[in-house]
């Protein structure tokens, strides 16, 4: 097939780059409603995270620590957020979308300053040069290594969730908290840890904007990637390897019709610019077309409070 | 659903008389602002911004300011309006094309307050509208990019299909092609103001398909990076980018705002404002040339800058016949310069440019 000027090779290689963003916050998020906790505040998370990133990155000249930061900084605010719906009882919905707002608004406060700055450049990882290989090698061996982490998380939430002990008590509490917690399992901390792996995974998705993608900090750089994340958890219907897809089909076809785009293929821009979100909605709705199994998916504590009295 | 609307716009109209019975005359005018990016978007925003602090230093506590960052075009535009309106503003300007008409619509219910919207082309009694002639600018612009590439391809990252953008891309093609006639234009339509991660990503994917120069007409400066990481060349948009030269920013058209609020602020405190169109352009330094650095040769540069005070002078106008429009029909004859009429409604690119413009 003919793509004109479009090398297939770097298209696949920059999807995979465009697409980590949105990876890492649903992976992160996923824990979260597995656990029976709807996290709204996904944008507000990405976006402190990318601040804190860059800030650190810059101070440190670290884009290493820089990433550590982003998670921890995410994490403190998915922290303020626990405590709020899990101690005080608050909405959930609420409070998450007041997370977002409040995470704006921080965000731009802490990234005075650092606007039109540099920050120190990423290396890609290189495995033994195998980055020379054709198609292979740009796809495969010369990517960030939070692309290859974004990737393990997936398989290792895959996997924990699947086979481990872990894994069934956080979706025995967000299925049924009562009986969880009647079997003698702490419902608080297993909700408080998922809540800060979300905030965390968020935090690295919003520093590897920051970072790498743009890189630079600027207001409101996540521009509702966060949203599209919590969409991508629910019509992937709660599964890791989904996620993965909606996604890449995401942040692929974002990338592909751009590079339509630009190599000036005759297809109509109006297609093209919603072709992004028709076609991740319609892949994850086609493969959980199974209504009942879709539904029983969904845990069955999500969004409820939880007080242990009664 | 029309019940509501009719009831809300009863209750905003009833709200609005009440606060505006007697409340005009003394206390300072309220001025206010409605942004579609963040301040920090270091581009169109940051430019009104510029416009709101030097309103305030010229007035001190004769006015007071209010704006509104991030207020996404359509419906949600209006009620950050009204809310402005009903706060007591005497004077709002809306500052993005999109809010062409929530501005018509929230100012018929505030007859007392005075509005201005930027780059768009419906008025009324208390709605002026202003606009830059961005494409004065992008005449030089394309000026440079066509004697700088050497691919022959120029990118840009276009936003949305409306009269302003395709101007902006005709008039920069047509200086390309007029110093480079093997010029070609590579345009890509984000559909977004502001979405650095994607006008990064339409950035790249320009590089990748062989454009080595890139102009965008999109707010934030994520382009600038990606061109630098490229290493190809760029242009400043709505502020000068000047942390990005010198290069990949060569030059950049940076909007003034300033001396125009001003003077629309001081109308509203003379009270002799009313309802014009203002469309300004080099050479009243609405529309200004960021420093072409030295990464453009000097010869180029010289030739820039000509054209640039040619441009203000009023010796040439962009859109000089013969022009012919993309399916080869005459635009404009030889000699014949375009009207402003043409202008606010173009539609079509030239001759030249490959591709459809969305509608």
């Amino acid at each position: 097939m003919e793509f004109g000027s479009i090398n297939p090779v770097l298209l696949v290689a920059s999807l995979m780059v465009a697409s980590t963003p949105i990876l890492l916050a649903a992976i992160g998020e996923l824990i979260a409603e597995k656990s029976g906790v709807l996290n709204l505040g996904v944008e507000g998370m990405m976006i402190v995270g990318a601040v804190t990133g860059f800030i650190v990155a810059v101070q440190t000249g670290s884009p290493f620590l820089g990433f550590v930061a982003a998670a921890a900084g995410a994490a403190v605010l998915a922290f303020l957020f626990a405590v709020l719906v899990l101690f005080f009882l608050s909405n959930q919905v609420a409070t998450g979308l007041g997370l977002t707002l409040f995470g704006l608004g921080i965000s731009a406060l802490m990234g005075q300053g650092y606007v039109g700055i540099r920050p120190p450049a990423s290396p890609r990882w290189d495995f033994f040069g195998l980055s020379e290989l054709p198609v292979v090698g740009p796809i495969l061996f010369n990517q960030h290594p939070l692309v290859y982490l974004s990737l393990i998380l997936v398989a290792a939430t895959w996997y924990v969730l699947r086979s481990t002990r872990m894994g069934l008590v956080l979706r025995a509490v967000g299925e049924s908290h009562d009986a969880a917690h009647a079997l003698g399992y702490s419902v608080h901390g297993t909700r408080i840890a998922a809540i800060l792996f979300g905030g965390a995974c968020a935090g690295l998705g919003g520093a590897f904007l920051s970072l790498v993608i743009v890189p630079q900090w600027t207001d409101g750089m996540t521009a509702g990637r966060g949203w599209i994340a919590l969409a991508i958890v629910v019509f992937a219907s709660w599964r890791p390897w989904r996620v993965l897809l909606g996604a890449y089909l995401f942040g692929g076809v974002t990338v592909l019709q751009l590079n339509l785009q630009a190599a000036g293929i005759a297809i109509p821009v109006e297609l093209l610019s919603m072709s992004p979100y028709l076609i991740t909605i319609l892949v994850l709705v086609i493969i959980s077309s199974d209504r009942n199994r879709a539904a029983l998916n969904a845990p069955a504590s999500l969004g409820r409070a939880f007080h242990a009295s009664h | 659903m029309k019940k509501r609307t009719l009831l809300a716009g009863v209750a905003a109209t009833a709200l609005a008389s009440m606060s505006f019975a007697g409340s005009h005359g003394d206390g300072p005018v309220k001025v206010g602002f409605v942004y579609v990016g963040p301040i920090g978007d270091g581009g169109w925003t940051y430019e009104h911004h510029q416009g709101l602090l030097a309103v305030e230093e010229a007035f001190g506590d004769k006015v007071e300011t209010v704006y509104q960052e991030s207020v996404p075009e359509g419906a949600d535009a209006e009620r950050a309006m009204t809310q402005m309106a009903l706060q007591g503003a005497d004077l709002i300007f809306t500052t993005s094309f999109g809010y062409m008409d929530p501005t018509i619509n929230v100012a018929a219910k505030f007859p007392d307050v005075k509005f201005e919207h930027a780059t768009g082309y419906k008025r009324a009694d208390n709605v002026s509208t202003y606009s830059a002639r961005f494409y004065e600018g992008r005449a030089v612009q394309g000026h440079i990019a066509g004697k700088m590439t050497k691919t022959n391809k120029i990118g840009y990252i276009a936003s949305f299909p409306i009269p302003e953008v395709i101007r902006g891309i005709n008039s920069a093609y047509l200086h390309a092609k007029k110093v480079n006639p093997d010029v070609e234009m590579n345009v890509v339509w984000v559909f977004t103001w502001f979405d650095p991660a994607k006008e990064a990503d339409a950035a790249k994917a320009l590089i990748d398909n062989g454009v080595d120069v890139v102009l965008q007409h999109t707010d934030s400066t994520a382009p600038q990076a990606a061109a630098a990481e490229a290493g190809v060349i760029s242009f400043g948009q709505a502020s000068d980018m000047a942390e990005f030269g010198p290069t990949p920013r060569v030059s950049s058209i940076i909007d003034n705002w300033a001396p125009y609020y001003i003077a629309r602020t001081q109308a509203v405190l003379d009270g002799t404002w009313e309802s014009v169109d203002t469309w300004d352009g080099i050479s009243t330094g609405m529309v200004e040339i960021g420093e072409i650095t030295e990464a453009v040769p000097a010869d180029v540069k010289a030739e820039a800058e000509a054209l640039r005070d040619a441009i203000g002078a009023g010796e040439y106008h962009p859109f000089t016949g013969p022009i012919n429009k993309q399916d080869g029909s005459v635009w404009l004859a030889d000699g014949e310069t375009a009207s402003d009429g043409d202008l606010a409604g173009m539609g079509f690119y030239v001759e030249g440019i490959v591709g459809d413009i969305p509608n």
